[in-house]
């Protein structure tokens, strides 16, 4: 193998934005059924199910090797993306004056590039808007909850409890004077003796963040709709563009590729555009 | 049927040569037969230039039947203008609409620079050939009967519709990216398909490939704009079957 070949030449560089693509693609996949349970399961139900995959999602070690994929692969990606695209800009370096390309090439397909950035913005915004709290912010609560209906154990009306890992057999009320919490833990006041450890209630931050209650949720709702749609445009050319690079290209496989990308294209983004739409109607 | 003529307004690009900046420069033709090609109009365009004595227009064209792929034009912003599976050598002007304003601009990309005017030096696509687009037979006297290979009728099919590229470019001056993975996907397939091809289908996609990338032609987006503005209809299947040879190349060649 010549090894300059498989990294720098035109057609290696198509391979690796094909792979990479790809692979994103399994992760809009795996990334969409755990949202998905931000709007198919309702009440306290959907909050436990979703705090709960989402501490399973940043703990689990296999899912750390995944993200770490992931990250690696935007990144290739967009780096490859942008050296391709500079060299491209360089093949032609006087444009038409005048040019008609409508007639034989789809339009997301020669936006790529512009797709793909707006593309980056959103995931920047997005891991800004919940990634980043969950690593580095205390904003995010921890998960608790109030329990309604069992009045003989004493409980004040209105008590919270905390929503623990290891469900103990009396539930914990959250209790200021004798307790603190530091991180996801929760300690006695003012000691090293720790009682448990809790979810945070992301579900709640996503809730807050997209409801009607935010004054501003309706412009988040708007520009993660509008960047799914750029996701549907991008997604529209790449997915059967990445076979074609790979040199899959086959009579009898080809047209069910390009289906494949088109459905893939129209249902991943809706889906996930359903997610702030659904949120933002009922809270 | 009597001949109905047309009265267009040309905006053709003038270069004086290569290192000349050029432009788009205004010419009223009128009296331009619909049953004329564009290169016979072109033709009455210089004659016209030539009795003002004034410089005529340089363009390339040499069999003027569609098959040498010496004419190019690039023709209200479609390569071999507006029909496709054409060359500009067989658009006719019953094409075009009378007072229709008609752009000519030579092919665009940074390995087909401009000699003069409408002409561009395409020995970028020579160079590809010469690292790989052959096969070493020897001339012994003794050759082989062709025929006494047997090949899938198929196999021969798909050899001979990459072969039918004639070179013309409209490929890389279609392509938003100036990329030329058409051409040398069709020159790499015309033999890879072949059992007398495949002898040396290992080194030539490499060659070819590095040869195409030096010469400064961009990269594929798989917006099959070429495949559609190909006179001779070469199929994207070409560049596909490239990839997949230059990667198992890659993969088991021993450098």
């Amino acid at each position: 193998m010549s090894n300059s070949s498989i990294l720098k030449s035109s057609i290696a560089k198509k391979y690796w934005m094909a792979l990479t693509g790809l692979f994103l693609c399994t992760f809009l996949i795996g990334h969409l059924l755990g949202n998905l349970q931000l709007i198919f399961i309702d009440g306290e139900e959907g909050r436990r199910a979703f705090n709960e995959y989402a501490y399973f999602m940043t703990h689990n070690p296999a899912i750390k090797i995944l993200s770490y994929l992931t990250y690696i692969s935007i990144l290739f990606h967009a780096v490859d993306g942008f050296i391709l695209t500079v060299q491209n800009k360089k093949a032609r370096p006087v444009n038409y004056a005048v040019n008609n390309p409508g007639p034989t090439s789809s339009t997301p397909a020669r936006y790529m590039a512009v797709l793909g950035t707006l593309i980056l913005v959103f995931i920047a915004t997005h891991m800004a808007n919940f990634w980043w709290k969950v690593k580095f912010s205390q904003e995010i609560p921890l998960h608790t909850y109030k329990i309604e209906s069992k009045q003989e154990m004493n409980i004040p009306k209105g008590q919270s409890f905390y929503y623990t890992q290891v469900p103990s057999i009396q539930p914990i009320p959250k209790d200021t004077n004798t307790l603190e919490e530091k991180g996801t833990a929760i300690y006695y006041k003012n000691t090293n003796i720790k009682i448990a450890d809790c979810y945070i209630d992301l579900h709640k931050v996503v809730m807050a963040f997209f409801g009607k209650s935010n004054p501003n949720g309706i412009f988040g709702v708007l520009f993660y709709v509008l960047s799914m749609l750029v996701l549907a445009f991008h997604l529209w050319h790449g997915f059967a563009s990445a076979f074609q690079s790979l040199g899959v290209n086959h009579a009898k496989w080809t047209p069910i590729i390009k289906n494949l990308g088109k459905g893939f294209a129209i249902i991943v983004p809706l889906l996930f555009a359903l997610i702030p739409i659904l949120i933002y109607l009922n809270n | 049927m009597a001949a109905k003529t047309i009265n267009i307004t040309l905006k053709i690009w003038r270069q004086k040569n290569s290192k000349a900046k050029g432009e788009l420069k205004s010419y009223a033709l009128e009296n331009v037969s619909t049953d004329s090609s564009f290169l016979e109009m072109l033709d009455q365009l210089n004659e016209e230039l030539l009795t003002k004595k004034e410089e005529p227009v340089a363009f390339d064209h040499d069999c003027r039947e569609g098959i040498c792929g010496s004419c190019s034009l690039y023709i209200n912003g479609r390569a071999h203008g507006p029909e496709t599976g054409t060359t500009t050598c067989q658009l006719h002007m019953r094409k075009f609409k009378d007072g229709e304003n008609i752009y000519i601009e030579p092919w665009r990309s940074a390995a087909f620079p401009i000699i003069k005017d409408l002409i561009v030096d395409r020995s970028a696509f020579d160079r590809i050939q010469q690292v790989g687009g052959f096969i070493s037979v020897n001339t012994s006297g003794k050759t082989m009967e062709a025929n006494a290979i047997p090949i899938p009728k198929s196999d021969a099919d798909k050899a001979f519709e990459a072969a039918a590229c004639i070179g013309c470019g409209a490929c890389v001056a279609t392509c938003k990216n100036g990329s030329a993975m058409l051409f040398v996907g069709a020159k790499v397939s015309q033999y890879a398909l072949l059992p007398q091809g495949k002898v040396e289908a290992k080194q030539r996609v490499q060659n070819m490939v590095r040869q195409m990338d030096e010469e400064g032609f961009g990269n594929c987006s798989n917006t099959g704009a070429c495949e559609i503005e190909c006179p001779k209809g070469i199929s994207l299947e070409n560049i596909a079957r490239m990839n997949r040879e230059f990667l198992f190349s890659a993969i088991t060649s021993d450098k």
